[in-house]
């Protein structure tokens, strides 16, 4: 009896649906919106298959390999025009060793119409940046030493470079909060907001791109030969990598 | 209408169960024959309090849920040498309670007196192994498809399945165990291996006195609070990357790397099991856990001692092509701690044992 209920009720709603549409003014809709996560450098695509292999070259002239790349998004909302938001409530722990995390689907729906924008945070903020709040993060190993101000890596980067003398070396590129002095820490997290006119018609994946050269370049050319390892607790460091940071991400494609 | 139906309903699901009430009383002569309505008595884990708090809950395969009966024939099972080919060797001969699983050899020996190349592994906490792969190098992706390799490994027990299999079946007691556990007594390898596998699911080690210092209950030396601090800084011991945290209390990231062992790799480890060459020589980091009962230590049982162990991260590491960049120092050889701060940080290594859990009454030969 229900279902025949809820049939019922679904018939109505397609039937009014296909009558809006007739006319000029669509009811919204509810849709899935999916986020997809691509990496590249420089524009060429990085995938897991190019770890230990393909070799890139920074800013500064190193020729460089990546053998580990993981990295958090949280808050992702998208901004609508008439002023109201949707805020996805998910954070995503992305690790191109594992294929699942370049897709994040979120619980909640978004609506058909017109969007002005984007945001979303790198790593996580104040809020958010709770020490052992999140137990797969935790299982994970994400987590930020306490004595480096706690919560949770933002990236963990990773591979060999070549030093001055042509000579392998490592370099572990991680970011998260700031250690000014001990126990004075600060936040280290971006936020972005792209604006950015879109219209969501249905379903819809929104990919979020990162450029790793931008990394090492923009605005400081990072060379590896002086900053590599032991990074975590150099308060400069990692403000460094939170300026270069900023032009790191962008909008890619939005298909529906 | 409404009424009229589920009254139809009831008297369909009536019928059906009555039929299936004669179809199985007139079974139960015969032990062998699978028993479909039979329901093993649920006994889900026991989630230690840390765990609760900071990790995600245990994983249990559908297919085969912990229950009271499975557990009891596991336990029985694992300490019992019927499975192997001469009735002389069980799991627990390589995997004894007292050194937490695992035993106190460089390699050991299997039922033919042939030695293997690699240091038998404690078993504890295996539900919360998130990826799901056994072994040092990976090649087991379920506890149950792990449970299957020993039997047959010829420098192990070197027996057959078949002849397992035959050897529990004409057995005294395993066929009425196996009705018990599973609701048949036709016994295959396959429930011989889920119940090894519940069994070492209740091995949950969560106690240490590290555990207590997290959860209020005890407190710890200042050389091991030391200890810990120098666990945790990235320019000193750095093992936090691989080893967990105090909000991540496995002590493993239960992944795989290449620690700085060899120049010349001769145990490919993961690379074989991935034939990917970029992975040779990577072992699944070990848990810290119970350290004061597991030695030897490395996938070749090298280190005898914790202080050789941490002479090798210290002074020890030597360059392969794929090294983990985590092993940073490895150019000088190691980040080179001081004496006091390897004392330190061997005391906080050795308070993450727990020695509630080796002895464990729960855990302990049946037989
Ligand atoms: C002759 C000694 C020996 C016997 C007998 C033996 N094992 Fe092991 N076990 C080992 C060794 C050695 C390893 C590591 C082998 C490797 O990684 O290649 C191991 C690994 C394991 C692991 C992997 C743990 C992890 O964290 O990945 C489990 C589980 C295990 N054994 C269970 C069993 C069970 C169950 C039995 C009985 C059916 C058994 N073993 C019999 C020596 C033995
Ligand atoms: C890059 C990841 C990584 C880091 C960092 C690391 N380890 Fe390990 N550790 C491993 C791996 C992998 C193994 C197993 C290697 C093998 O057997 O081939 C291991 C093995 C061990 C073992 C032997 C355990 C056993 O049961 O055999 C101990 C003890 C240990 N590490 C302690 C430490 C300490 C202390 C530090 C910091 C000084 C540290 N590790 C840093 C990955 C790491």
């Amino acid at each position: 009896m229900k279902k025949i209920i809820l049939l019922f009720a679904l018939a109505v709603v397609a039937f009014g649906c296909k009558k809006d549409d007739d006319g000029g003014d669509p009811t919204p809709q509810n849709v899935s919106v999916d986020f997809k996560f691509s990496q590249n450098w420089g524009g060429a695509p990085v995938t897991q298959a190019d770890f230990n292999s393909s070799i890139y070259t920074n800013a500064a002239g190193n020729f460089v390999t990546i053998s580990k790349l993981r990295y958090l998004i949280s808050r992702i909302s998208l901004h609508k025009a008439d002023g109201s938001s949707v805020d996805f409530t998910e954070y995503q722990l992305v690790d191109l060793t594992d294929p699942t995390t370049l897709n994040l689907s979120p619980a909640l729906t978004a609506t058909t119409g017109d969007y002005t924008g984007i945001s979303f945070v790198y790593g996580f903020n104040e809020a958010d940046n709770i020490s052992g709040a999140y137990p797969d993060l935790n299982a994970a190993n994400w987590n930020w030493p306490s004595m480096l101000g706690g919560g949770y890596h933002f990236m963990q980067m990773e591979g060999s470079f070549d030093d001055t003398n042509g000579a392998p070396q490592p370099y572990a590129y991680h970011n998260g909060t700031a250690r000014v002095s001990p126990d004075v820490f600060e936040q280290n997290f971006i936020s972005f907001d792209f604006n950015q006119n879109f219209t969501i018609t249905g379903d819809a994946t929104i990919e979020i791109k990162m450029d790793i050269s931008e990394w090492y370049k923009n605005p400081l050319t990072w060379d590896l030969n002086d900053r590599s390892v032991d990074l975590m607790m150099n308060y400069l460091a990692q403000k460094d990598m939170q300026r270069n940071g900023a032009s790191v991400f962008s909008i890619g494609a939005i298909v529906q | 209408m409404k009424e009229r139906s589920k009254k139809t309903y009831r008297l369909l699901v009536g019928i059906f169960a009555l039929s299936l009430l004669v179809a199985c009383s007139s079974n139960d002569p015969d032990p062998v024959d699978p028993n479909e309505d039979y329901v093993p008595t649920p006994k889900p884990l026991t989630v230690p309090p840390i765990f609760q708090r900071l990790l995600p809950p245990p994983l249990v395969p559908g297919d085969n849920p912990q229950t009271v009966e499975g557990i009891a024939l596991g336990r029985k099972l694992f300490f019992d040498p019927i499975l192997s080919g001469d009735g002389t060797q069980a799991c627990a001969s390589c995997h004894k309670p007292s050194n937490s699983f695992t035993d106190d050899t460089k390699f050991s020996i299997g039922i033919d007196g042939l030695e293997g190349t690699r240091n038998s592994m404690p078993i504890y906490n295996m539900a919360w192994n998130g990826n799901s792969k056994f072994f040092w190098d990976g090649r087991a992706t379920s506890l149950e498809a792990q449970a299957l390799e020993p039997v047959t490994n010829p420098i192990e027990m070197h027996n057959t399945w078949q002849n397992a299999v035959s050897s529990l079946q004409s057995d005294g007691e395993y066929p009425e165990l196996f009705n018990k556990a599973f609701g048949t007594g036709n016994i295959t390898k396959e429930l011989t291996a889920k119940a090894i596998a519940q069994f070492e699911r209740t091995l949950i080690s969560a106690n240490s006195p590290f555990d207590k210092y997290l959860l209020g209950e005890g407190t710890l030396t200042p050389q091991e609070l030391n200890g810990f601090q120098i666990f945790m800084d990235e320019a000193r011991g750095d093992c936090f990357h691989c080893h967990g945290n105090e909000n991540s209390p496995l002590w493993t990231d239960n992944i795989f790397h290449n620690n700085g062992l060899d120049a010349v790799i001769t145990d490919k480890g993961l690379g074989n099991v991935t034939g990917d060459p970029s992975q040779d020589g990577w072992f699944k980091s070990p848990s810290l856990r119970n350290l004061a009962y597991t030695a030897p230590y490395m996938h070749d049982g090298r280190f005898a001692t914790l202080e050789e162990v941490i002479n090798h991260y210290s002074e020890g590491l030597v360059y392969s092509e794929t090294i983990d960049p985590l092993m940073k120092a490895v150019s000088r050889g190691g980040v080179h701690l001081t004496e006091p701060d390897k004392a330190d940080l061997k005391a906080f290594l050795l308070s993450l044992s727990d020695s509630s859990f080796i002895n464990n009454p729960d855990f302990q030969d049946p037989n």
